[in-house]
């Protein structure tokens, strides 16, 4: 798979991670938005910052990119230093912002033109580089069209696009699928996947549990300015608890008979009677195999009996005691 | 999606050397003008706009207004060009907001580039708006009766002299693009602003008249230098009378001045309120 990073060979090479962030701060006024935040991203890795509206997610991703200073602390891309070289930070990187920011009275092409030129490219590779792009993105159709008239979904595309133009080391994905339907998301997280798989370091924030799931090798959960957890989606996972094992039953009048036989044999039993279910802790599959073989020997019927792995809504719940997915009268994040 | 591979030759090519400044402006100018084609209704604030204050008061309001000269039209269009040129400084601080509220600008600076580009770019090409009216007001004036009755040299001076107003009043835009925060701020404090000064001068009608307090004013405001500038390099009117105020007997002068006084104020102020708006 070749797509756009290709031309990585004949960039400059780094040793060392692709992204560092030390201690970051960012005040603004009476309000703290960024509160001492470290990570660091391998070359090659993808980091998902997950947090609700407001957390600090892009003020830190504009600290990051240059767009903003950081009040303490800071942070290295490609091994330049955001404060000492932000210069050579932003030929090694590109950022795709919360907002489409693409020209909606220029082409697909010639938003990719204008970006192509604002990084020094020749003539030629410009030219080259939009057909291979416009292609890769589905919009060779579109190349021409005025953006005024792309649907969301290929605003996000071309956004992605434009960012690519330079074959950076290191992309910013600021919230890179809010307002995308379904389908439109998980071809832009096929695109994303493709880039990783072809070197290039991802660093993305999200309020979508699924989008770190399946797209972050870390995850760095952050909320009111802080880290307050970092690790794989297992780990976080197993940190906020151990599975459960939930079971259903087919008739409401046999749910006391259930209970009472569940109970002899944990430790302790929540009952949901609405939804005929008994909800008990469990260590994994035996206990699971074990209850099983005790329901068998029963009267009892069941209509499903499982083991059910937390979710990373249930870590973000653990951890900030709210839900994370974005709800509809949240507030916009503070730039 | 499809699969597309890259050749060796693009991806040698593809190497990035920040471009030159004058590459960068010529790429904003590009952008910008790129807007004014898809958007021609763009050019309505120095087309039709002007337009439509020569024929409001060569036809309508011309009759009562006495002037020294021998034609009121051929007076009045001088006054119609500054008035469009003053105009520059809405055209700035529009295109402005517009980038800074879009994003776009955020954009730009994530970029390799130069962030005095952004300000040049839009400077660069709103006085080639702003002179795509001024030869539509040409053509205009001469259709109605204006005439160029000096010489050659004294004719570019003074189209010379109404460039070099409208790149002071970039400046002017600049400012307050960076300050407002949005589109309709600029409209409504350009129309509340800008709008009653440029009539708050010579050039719809002669300052002899107005109250003397508001004479002393409109002879001293820098529009009113313009105007009675191009007046007197084009041959449109005899020069001021005595009692004027000082500028209007050294209007090239004091246009020259003004423009010149406008831009050292006001440049440092408007890099400076653009930065702060840029940086947080």
């Amino acid at each position: 798979m070749t797509l756009l990073a290709s031309a990585r060979p004949v960039r400059e090479r780094f040793v060392g991670p692709a992204i560092e962030a030390e201690h970051l701060v960012k005040r603004f006024d009476d309000l703290t938005a960024v509160d001492d935040v470290s990570f660091t991203v391998p070359q090659g890795s993808v980091l998902g910052m997950l947090g609700p509206n407001g957390a600090g997610k892009t003020t830190t991703v504009r600290m990051m990119t240059t767009l903003s200073r950081p009040t303490s602390g800071t942070a290295r891309v490609a091994g330049h230093d955001v404060l000492a070289d932000p210069e050579a930070v932003r030929r090694s990187m590109g950022l795709t912002g919360q907002a489409a920011t693409v020209d909606e009275f220029l082409t697909g092409r010639e938003n990719i033109r204008l970006m192509g030129a604002l990084y020094g490219l020749s003539r030629r590779a410009i030219a080259a580089r939009a057909d291979q792009l416009l292609e890769r993105f589905t919009l060779t159709e579109a190349g021409d069209k005025v953006v005024k008239d792309y649907s969301g979904g290929m605003r996000r595309r071309l956004d992605l696009a434009v960012s690519l133009i330079a074959a950076p080391h290191v992309l910013f994905l600021d919230e890179p699928t809010t307002g995308l339907d379904p389908r439109s998301r998980s071809e832009l997280w096929e695109v994303l996947r493709e880039l990783v798989s072809d070197g290039t370091t991802l660093l993305l924030t999200t309020q979508y549990l699924e989008e770190a799931d399946q797209l972050a090798d870390r995850i760095v959960v952050i909320d009111h300015g802080r880290v307050i957890a970092e690790g794989t989606a297992l780990e976080l996972k197993d940190q906020s608890g151990k599975a459960a094992l939930v079971v259903t039953v087919s008739h409401a009048d046999q749910l006391e008979a259930a209970r009472a036989l569940l109970a002899a044999h944990v430790a302790e039993v929540h009952v949901d009677i609405a939804a005929r279910q008994l909800t008990a802790p469990a260590e994994g599959l035996t206990d699971m195999t074990r209850i099983a073989r005790v329901f068998d020997g029963s009267e009892i019927v069941l209509d499903d009996l499982g083991l059910k792995r937390p979710t990373l809504d249930d870590v973000f719940l653990h951890l900030t005691g709210r839900r994370a997915e974005p709800q509809a009268d949240d507030i916009e994040e503070p730039r | 999606m499809t699969t597309t591979t890259l050749d060796t030759a693009t991806t040698e090519s593809l190497t990035i050397t920040p471009p030159s400044l004058r590459r960068q402006v010529r790429t904003m100018v590009w952008r910008n003008l790129k807007h004014i084609r898809r958007m021609p209704e763009m050019l309505a604030d120095v087309t039709i706009q002007p337009i439509m204050f020569v024929v409001l008061f060569a036809y309508v309001f011309g009759g009562s207004i006495s002037t020294d000269s021998t034609s009121y039209r051929e007076w009045l269009l001088p006054g119609i060009m500054a008035q469009t040129m003053t105009f520059s400084c809405a055209i700035v601080a529009l295109g402005l907001t517009a980038d800074l509220n879009k994003g776009i600008v955020d954009r730009f600076r994530s970029l390799p580039i130069s962030r005095a580009s952004v300000l040049i770019g839009r400077s660069v090409s709103s006085l080639i708006h702003s002179s795509i009216g001024v030869v539509v007001m040409a053509v205009t004036g001469l259709v109605i009766g204006w005439r160029i009755r000096g010489g050659v040299g004294e004719a570019l001076l003074a189209f010379g002299l109404l460039l070099l107003f409208g790149f002071a009043m970039i400046w002017v835009g600049i400012v307050s693009g960076s300050l407002l925060k949005s589109p309709e701020a600029v409209q409504g404090v350009m129309f509340t602003v800008i709008f009653p000064v440029t009539f708050l001068a010579n050039t719809f009608a002669p300052t002899e008249h107005m109250l003397p307090a508001l004479r002393v004013i409109a002879e001293w405001n820098p529009i009113s230098s313009l105007v009675q500038a191009m007046r007197t390099l084009w041959g449109n009117s005899p020069p001021a009378g005595p009692e004027a105020a000082w500028p209007l007997h050294h209007p090239v002068l004091m246009t020259v001045v003004w423009s010149v006084g406008i831009t050292v104020v006001l440049a440092p102020l408007a890099v400076r309120a653009f930065n702060r708006r840029t940086t947080d």
